[in-house]
């Protein structure tokens, strides 16, 4: 049936150790086949839209150069992206678990493209979280902004959730996989309250809300509003992403390498 | 090869039941026909690893330009204060097929692990095709079918082997590793869904997409019905007939010494044999001359000759002999010994005393049932 097996001679190590847009491609569809995590990703964000975004009560109010359903939208299309690719990254907690980290570990699949992968994994869903966000958007046509608005914050919340993809992968190397979404659901909630996702931070005493501007997403929400709002760009949002940024991916790097030593 | 083939065939066809392997009447026929003939002169005493290594040196096999398959030079495992592999030497030449034989805890799944890169030896060196572990199998040289785990629920069994098949630069098609498996018709279900042999076929399937130099398989009929067995060591046996090199694992004498040419005893981390299988059996043979003898010491029993082991236990002296004949014609011409009883030790029996825990030869934590005993 087979041939004699192949020369060593003959044999070559894969290109780009492994990665593949038909693996990338294989890994977005088990991703996307996880109810949860498509509730979690696409539904919820769409539906908390819906409930606030569109409150005739303030939904039309203006706010720099649109108005308050489009800043609402964007929350929440950030809210979507970072949940996507903070659960992107933190598969791999549930890989380590059923021993497939150890079976890749037998592949040719190097370390850095099997991170590779679990990012852009992070990002297909990230981006599909944003695209349908947008979308409800568009069809409900409450949110107004001039169109480079729309599509300079879109990519901006896409991009930056890459940050969160970082988050995931440090999350999924530190906890067992048995309770990794709840504590993920639970911190993720905890952040878009300190980052200002679901009530404005003017609303908060001043004593919080000092507190409020060091937590993760305080930084990447205030950037990711500001081709919307305009005005002054600070460099403390810069600084906490800059920070946020750092943290998440060195501790990634760190247990990864714990991980491969011990196992 | 040729040799054996009639007990592959008979042992092929025979109920592989994880209870009893060598308790069957059937197995011990086969053995106690055979053992005979291996004592009688055709192979003169077992050939150990120490034997081998000198023969055939420690960096390079017949043909210099063809390294071994594997490598094994001094290798030690610690985990803290476990001491898993105690100094293994093992040269596996390419096309050989290799039993790693042994209880549970012996350090197989441990040894297979450091041939996979998938640890790194505390002390040793490990080399696969002359090169690192990793290299090996980024190549494409290696693969194996792990002892447990390794599967994502979520995938299906067709997407489980063709996510496989395109992290190699080269790899066979993925309907026939299926085929070859025994798993097309299932290739479209959850592997969540499957059974435990189900999955033991997936694993092997996903070995077989690189078209491996060497296939490693730590005890992979785990969980397989009969018939499943059967298939999957036909299967093994044809890519073994093509060349293919193979290691693998298992509990099961009878798997050993029905599927493998050569095969590796291992017990608490060191090799205590290593042989064809009839060398092997003629090892783990013999017969054992008890006497009773005050007065004399363990030394002097030694030098018995054709004494192979020997136990004091006060008055009474265990020898273990092959030629047993010759044992008891120099206790009862050259010693005062008396009651003199020579009892056969069954395969199982000597299995146990080459695997089991030294002192306590009544080892429970092997496979095999404990049978009868002194
Ligand atoms: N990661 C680890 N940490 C601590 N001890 C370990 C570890 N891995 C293996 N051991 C110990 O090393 C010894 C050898 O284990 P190993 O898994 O190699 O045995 P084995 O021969 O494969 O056994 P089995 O037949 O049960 O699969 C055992 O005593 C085991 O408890
Ligand atoms: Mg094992």
């Amino acid at each position: 049936m087979t041939a004699s097996p192949t020369s060593a001679s003959e044999r070559k190590n894969p290109q780009l150790g492994g990665f593949s847009v038909a693996v990338l491609g294989l890994e977005v569809r088990r991703l996307l086949r996880n109810r949860r995590t498509m509730l979690f990703t696409l539904i919820f964000p769409v539906f908390f839209f819906l409930v606030f975004g569109l409150n005739a009560a303030y939904a039309n109010q203006r706010v720099g150069h649109g108005n308050v359903s489009a800043f609402i939208m964007i929350s929440m299309a950030l809210y979507g992206a970072v949940l996507a690719t903070t659960s992107g990254g933190a598969m791999v907690s549930v890989e380590r678990a059923l021993g497939w980290s150890r079976q890749l570990r037998i592949t040719p699949l190097s370390p850095a493209a099997y991170i590779a992968i679990k990012m852009l994994t992070a990002l297909v869903l990230g981006f599909a979280s944003v695209l349908v966000v947008y979308a409800a958007g568009l069809i409900v046509g409450k949110p107004s902004m001039p169109i480079y608005a729309w599509v300079t914050t879109g990519i901006c919340v896409w991009i930056g959730s890459l940050l969160f993809a970082a988050f995931g992968l440090f999350v999924g190397y530190l906890l067992p996989s048995e309770n990794v979404m709840q504590v993920i659901g639970f911190l993720l909630m905890l952040f878009s309250f300190g980052g200002g996702l679901f009530i404005p931070l003017s609303q908060f005493s001043s004593g919080l809300r000092t507190a409020a501007e060091f937590t993760p997403l305080y930084g990447l929400n205030q950037l990711v509003h500001y081709p919307l709002v305009g005005g002054v760009l600070h460099w403390t949002w810069v600084a906490n992403l800059m920070v946020w940024l750092a943290v998440f991916v060195a501790g990634a790097i760190w247990l990864f390498r714990r991980d491969t030593a011990r196992v | 090869m040729g040799s054996t083939s009639t007990t592959r065939a008979s042992a092929g066809e025979s109920n592989l039941s994880m209870v009893s392997p060598v308790g069957r009447g059937g197995q011990l026929e086969v053995f106690e026909q055979r053992a005979p003939c291996a004592s009688n002169g055709s192979v003169e005493k077992p050939v150990t690893m120490r034997d081998r290594t000198e023969v055939m040196g420690s960096s390079g096999g017949d043909d210099p330009a063809m390294p071994f398959a594997v490598n094994l030079l001094g290798v030690h495992k610690s985990f803290g204060t476990v001491h898993a592999v105690k100094g293994v030497d093992l040269a596996v030449r390419p096309g050989e097929v290799v039993a790693f034989l042994g209880p549970n805890g012996a350090g197989k799944t441990s040894t297979i692990d450091m041939i996979l890169g998938l640890t790194r030896p505390s002390v040793g060196k490990v080399e696969v095709y002359g090169m690192g572990p990793r290299q090996a199998i980024s190549r494409g040289l290696v693969s194996a079918v792990m002892q447990s785990g390794g599967l994502l629920k979520d995938f299906t069994v067709a997407e489980t082997v063709a996510f496989t098949a395109k992290l190699f630069a080269m790899s066979r098609p993925v309907s026939e590793v299926l085929e070859r498996a025994g798993i097309s018709d299932i290739a479209g279900r959850r592997v969540g869904k499957c059974s435990g042999g189900e999955q033991q076929r997936l694993r092997f399937a996903m070995a077989l997409l690189p078209d491996p130099e060497l296939l490693i398989l730590d005890e992979p009929t785990q969980g397989m019905d009969v018939e499943g067995r059967r298939d999957f060591w036909r299967s093994i046996r044809h890519d073994a007939d093509r060349g293919r090199t193979i290691v693998f694992a298992t509990h099961y004498l009878e798997e050993a010494d029905a599927y493998a040419d050569r095969i590796v005893l291992i017990r608490k981390g060191e090799i205590v044999a290593d042989g064809t299988a009839s060398e092997v059996k003629a090892l783990a043979s013999g017969r054992t001359v008890r006497a009773t003898l005050p007065g004399m010491e363990e030394a002097a029993f030694r030098a018995v000759p054709g004494a192979e082991g020997v136990e004091v236990r006060g008055d009474t002296v265990l020898i273990h002999a092959s030629d047993s004949d010759t044992v008891a014609r120099y206790l009862l011409t050259s010693t005062a010994a008396r009651d003199i009883e020579i009892t056969a030790r069954g395969l199982e029996e000597a299995f146990l005393a080459l695997t089991g825990d030294g002192d306590n030869r009544a080892d429970d934590r092997l496979d095999t049932p404990t049978g009868e005993r002194r």
